[in-house]
């Protein structure tokens, strides 16, 4: 796998002796009649980060959902870390986990929506804290703390005390990314971050996710439709269509040189 | 004309006292109830597994479908022979039945509320990895409670008036006391002078529910669409429909 000399090396998990942190493997998705994902086979080594793109409807956003736990598998197996997500094989059997083993695996796995959807009954800074006080039982003091230090780092660190109602879209989103970061994941899921923003304000959210990139370590799969972030941040490439991986690459290579008449006429589309 | 007002005077105070005690009695116990059934209820239509969610259907449907007449008149003959325990008396057996006719539409406004919670809060508190419990306490249940908040409002009117029947399980309330006192006072001061306390106990039920859901709203910074939307559905429910489901959730 070639490396770009922009990122960190990462770990190719095709060849590690360790697991990947996410291995898709058969995975099947039906809405009703509609089958959205079929025999869908991929890995995303640690600290890798994946940008997935595609016509809509190809399945990119089903796949962050599914890993979320935000939709069920309809078959196959989802692993993080070697670790079965939703379901397991047990005597080569498919088995569902209990709601309570999922929420172990799932505490690994962050996202950040389109709709940013920060709570409304509460501030800024409540927002952040909420969950790693009554999920990760941290303290209410050590998770401000950590709340106020991340918020620097979008840069609202003045704003912890405003509603939600009063930020704007951009300002929200990055708020949005505090919260998933403040849980600590070892996976960052990016849906459409920036598709419901007024255009002035998608490179404020675009280039803290830049900075969040350079500076930690933790797994990014990315859906998304600007091309230039997905160049500037993955290392890896995967275009969907029809549920399936067409084609994969680094994004240098998957943008000047696609291999697929599919994969050139939907670029040209969206650049 | 004096005559009338003095007549008027004679039968205000008489129905402030008995007739008003029971009255708020039967208002206050079975507004506890209701709440308390439209949540239970409610929650369990809305967020139960399946089976649940057959049963409290099943709940909500016998209590909205049945006369509450009929349902006072089970509780206070019927039930004490059918479990052979005494009878609840009349101040119970009024609480009991206003609570669960009541409540039983309350669960229609508390599901459609929380139905009414867009589902990308439910889908974050998922993310954050909430346990269920920590998820309706700490982001669903503060949004959903602004929105219930109208439909409250309308049910605790209709409350307010709807302990009018107490009086057949022998309570003296404000309807029967207007109709004692009718004998010495005539009609017209004696149900005037009952409507002025009803209606003058709706006004304070309805402006302190008002202040309610001003401050749930204000808290939240809802918008217009969604207010509006929570007194369509209240509406709705009050002629007997279900509210649409808004989000497939």
């Amino acid at each position: 796998m070639p490396t770009d000399p922009d990122h960190r090396p990462t770990t190719d998990a095709r060849t590690s002796e360790e697991e990947p942190r996410v291995r898709f493997e058969d995975v099947h998705k039906k809405f009703g009649r509609t089958t959205v994902l079929e025999d869908l086979n991929f890995v995303v080594g640690r600290g890798e980060r994946v940008t997935l793109i595609g016509p809509s409807g190809s399945g990119k956003t089903t796949i962050l959902r599914l890993l979320m736990t935000l939709e069920t598998l309809t078959g196959g197996y989802i692993w993080v870390d070697g670790d079965p997500l939703t379901h397991d094989r047990r005597d080569g059997k498919r088995v569902e986990l209990r709601p309570k083993q999922v929420a172990q695996v799932r505490k690994r796995i962050g996202m950040v929506f389109q709709q940013f959807n920060l709570f409304p009954n509460m501030t800024v800074l409540q927002n952040i804290v909420e969950a790693p006080v009554h999920v990760l039982g941290q303290s209410r003091e050590q998770a401000a703390e950590n709340a106020l230090s991340l918020l620097e780092k979008v840069g609202l660190r003045e704003r912890a005390d405003a509603h939600p109602t009063e930020l704007s879209g951009g300002q929200q989103q990055r708020v949005a990314i505090a919260r998933a970061l403040a849980m600590d994941p070892e996976i960052l899921l990016l849906d459409e971050v920036t598709s419901a923003l007024d255009p002035e304000l998608v490179g404020d959210v675009l280039n803290v996710l830049k900075d969040v990139a350079a500076s930690t370590d933790i797994t990014m799969l990315i859906v998304t439709h600007e091309m230039q972030f997905a160049r500037d941040v993955s290392n890896r490439v995967m275009m969907f269509d029809g549920g399936r991986v067409l084609e994969e690459a680094p994004p240098e290579q998957l943008f000047s040189n696609p291999q697929h008449e599919r994969t050139q006429k939907f670029l040209e589309a969206v650049v | 004309m004096t005559e009338f007002f003095s007549d008027l005077g004679t039968a205000l105070p008489r129905l402030l006292g008995e007739g008003l005690r029971d009255t708020l009695l039967s208002f206050l116990g079975g507004a506890v109830l209701m709440v308390i059934v439209a949540v239970v209820l409610g929650v369990a239509m809305h967020q139960g597994p399946r089976w649940l969610r057959v049963v409290a259907r099943v709940v909500v449907e016998f209590f909205r479908g049945t006369s509450l007449v009929v349902q006072l008149f089970f509780l206070f003959y019927v039930l004490p022979n059918l479990t052979g325990l005494g009878s609840l008396g009349g101040t119970w057996t009024a609480i009991l039945a206003l609570g669960l006719n009541y409540g039983a539409y309350g669960a229609e406004v508390v599901r459609g509320s929380l139905n009414a919670v867009p589902a990308g809060q439910w889908e974050t508190a998922t993310a954050l990895s909430m346990p269920w419990a920590t998820k309706m306490r700490r982001i669903i249940w503060p949004q959903a409670w602004a929105l219930m908040l109208p439909g409250f409002n309308n049910l605790m009117v209709m409350l307010v008036k709807g302990t009018a029947v107490v009086g057949l399980v022998l309570l003296n309330d404000l309807t029967f006391e207007s109709e004692q006192v009718r004998r010495e006072v005539g009609t017209w001061p004696a149900f005037l002078a009952a409507l002025l306390i009803y209606f003058v106990i709706a006004w304070v039920v309805s402006l302190a529910l008002r202040a309610l859901e001003a401050r749930a709203q204000r808290r939240l910074g809802l918008g217009d669409f969604e207010v509006r939307k929570a007194r369509q559905d209240a509406d709705q429910v009050m002629a007997g429909g279900v509210p649409d489901d808004q989000d497939g959730r």
